[in-house]
């Protein structure tokens, strides 16, 4: 908790949004006022502050297309969110990494060779590519995952590779070789540790565009599939009651912007911290 | 010179590892005989049709025939519209390519005057809403974006069309959402380049034989802080593109994006290839046209 006592008070609030709905994720069954798959044609489309007849509660934020509690659906929608946004931040960080420790490390041809698929890569843009991904695949919600690893590995690639470049010939490396090091365990154990900073600082603002991307995944159909519940695709049920209903919309939507704006609010602290060079001054 | 043929001989090389991405998404998306045959033909005609489109050589083959195909505009004819996949794209692109042009528009008629007002009231409250300001913008979700702007413009306000592109005011729209991602980035990048343009010597030169303030910041000031912003316009082209997918399929805007969008749901793969590739095309156009303008803003690269 030592971190935590030495951030400015824009970091902690949003290490404290992140808190907040990572922990309402994981009680998820247990704050859930509703059944979030549960339909009720009667009530369909209520606005916010609705009090449902049957059972008297209130439905604070109302309900969509399908008479679905949005509060409850809300709250389920964080964990799969969530969970989408930090494995495939997770999977992209773990193949780029992989790719840039070798690539730098061993330098040569195979460096070359890695470095133009890179180039490949980063010419294609990334919603076109998770298309032809997502197309191929077919959606569900390993392979949205999936796909986003595998759009956003290229991040991971460069900067550590270029990293590694650096390392490779300096001290550390150079006395574990006398040593007689073997060269994965120069990798993993010399090289890996020195660029670890990087990884982490890419990370953290790695969620938050995976959230975003997620989102724009669901609205072409692409993404997590109904009836489970995405913010993504909580979004995307509201664009066609649009003109009656707002609501259905605006609650998955700033549920996204909030998270995402924690996000990248904590990991330009941490990337303050952990590297000086790309403060923001 | 030496500089802009590596930068020429890169994009070539870039397209064709792009021709190989394309290749592979047809290859990958398994026998086109069974989405174009019925499913009841028998065995030796589902043979003859493979045989006919070339499907029984091996991978290899398949690719340089794809090669040679595409290097004379041929990709086949679009599952769906039954016409030859290139020109239906293609014929999409200004359309497309008008959008994106509007969305950078957008992009820097926030970035540069939030960038520089940023900078010039360092730590101020200019500066804390400048930084808000991009952080909303990097931090928002373009469908939702979208949605929003059509509940306060189109349905509330009524000012703007929610759809179609028959107005001049329909692109309005379509480019913010296009466009608000590279808006928030090139504040940013514009702000903290600009803060280390002015702390430089030759801007407190520039300031010190009596300039004012202005003309310096203008002048000297925002000439070298557009060099980073030049490259980083190469690279947000793929976030601009990839948005402008939203963009054209949430307002039904008739970009060649919207096409391949429903093409997405027909499996029609041609229609997909060429838009990937198009894509890619104009990528490496944009980017080869940043490093000449980098070149020239910088003299150092271009004397090299």
């Amino acid at each position: 908790m030592d971190a935590v006592q030495h951030m400015d008070p824009a970091a902690l609030f949003g290490f404290a949004i992140i808190m907040l709905f990572v922990l309402a994720a994981l009680l998820a069954p247990l704050i859930e006022p509703r059944d979030p798959l549960a339909q009720d044609l009667a009530s369909r489309l209520k606005p916010p502050g609705f009090t449902d007849p049957q059972s008297g509660t209130r439905l604070w934020l109302g309900t969509d297309g399908l008479g679905r509690d949005i509060l409850s659906r809300l709250i389920e929608g964080a964990r799969v969110s969530l969970l989408v946004g930090a494995c495939g931040a997770s999977l992209s960080a773990v193949l780029g990494t992989s790719i840039g420790l070798s690539a730098g490390y061993l330098g040569g041809w195979f460096d070359a060779a890695m470095m133009r698929i890179v180039d490949v890569w980063q010419a294609v843009p990334y919603t076109i590519l998770a298309i032809a991904i997502a197309v191929i695949l077919g959606p569900s919600l390993q392979n949205v995952i999936l796909v986003l690893g595998i759009s956003s590995w290229v991040n991971y690639a460069r900067v550590v590779r270029s990293e590694t470049l650096s390392q490779r010939h300096g001290e550390v490396v150079l006395a574990a070789r006398v040593v007689g090091a073997g060269h994965l365990r120069i990798v993993l154990r010399h090289v890996l540790p020195q660029v670890a900073a990087s990884i982490v600082v890419l990370s953290s603002l790695m969620v938050g565009s995976m959230i975003l991307f997620e989102a724009s995944l669901s609205f072409l159909g692409l993404g997590v599939q109904p009836p489970t519940p995405s913010w993504g695709n909580m979004v995307l049920d509201g664009v066609e009651p649009i003109r009656v209903a707002w609501w259905v919309s605006l609650f998955p939507g700033l549920a996204i912007l909030l998270v995402v704006m924690a996000i990248n609010i904590l990991g330009d602290w941490l990337r303050d911290r952990l590297d000086p060079r790309h403060s923001m001054l | 010179m030496v500089y802009i043929l590596q930068r020429l001989l890169h994009g070539v090389f870039v397209l064709f590892g792009i021709s190989v991405v394309v290749f592979g998404l047809t290859w990958l998306t398994g026998d086109p005989a069974s989405v174009l045959l019925p499913l009841n033909t028998p065995p030796d005609q589902i043979a003859q049709f493979r045989h006919q489109l070339g499907l029984d050589q091996p991978v290899p083959i398949q690719y340089l025939d794809f090669l040679g195909r595409a290097l004379h505009g041929d990709f086949g004819i679009s599952f769906r519209q039954r016409t030859a996949a290139l020109p239906l794209v293609a014929e999409r692109l200004p359309v497309t390519l008008e959008l994106m042009g509007a969305a950078l528009l957008f992009a820097l008629l926030v970035a540069v005057p939030l960038g520089i007002l940023a900078a010039v009231f360092h730590r101020r409250t200019p500066d804390l809403l400048a930084r808000f300001v991009a952080l909303l913008g990097q931090s928002v979700a373009a469908p939702w974006l979208g949605v929003m702007l059509i509940l306060l413009f189109a349905v509330t306000l009524r000012w703007l069309p929610s759809s179609g592109a028959d107005k001049p005011q329909s692109i309005v729209l379509p480019a913010i959402v296009a466009g608000a991602y590279s808006a928030a980035g090139l504040t940013r990048l514009l702000r903290s380049s600009l803060l280390e343009v002015l702390a430089n010597d030759y801007m407190r030169t520039a300031r010190a034989k009596g300039l004012p303030g202005r003309l310096v910041v203008m002048r000297h000031g925002l000439k070298n802080a557009a060099i980073p912003v030049v490259t980083f316009l190469g690279l947000q082209i793929t976030f601009l593109f990839g948005n402008a997918v939203i963009a054209e399929a949430m307002f039904a805007y008739p970009g060649m994006s919207r096409l391949a969008v429903e093409a997405i749901s027909t499996r029609d793969m041609p229609v997909i290839q060429v838009f990937v590739l198009l894509a890619g095309v104009l990528v490496v156009l944009v980017n080869l046209f940043a490093d000449l303008v980098y070149a020239w803003l910088d003299p150092r690269i271009r004397l090299a």
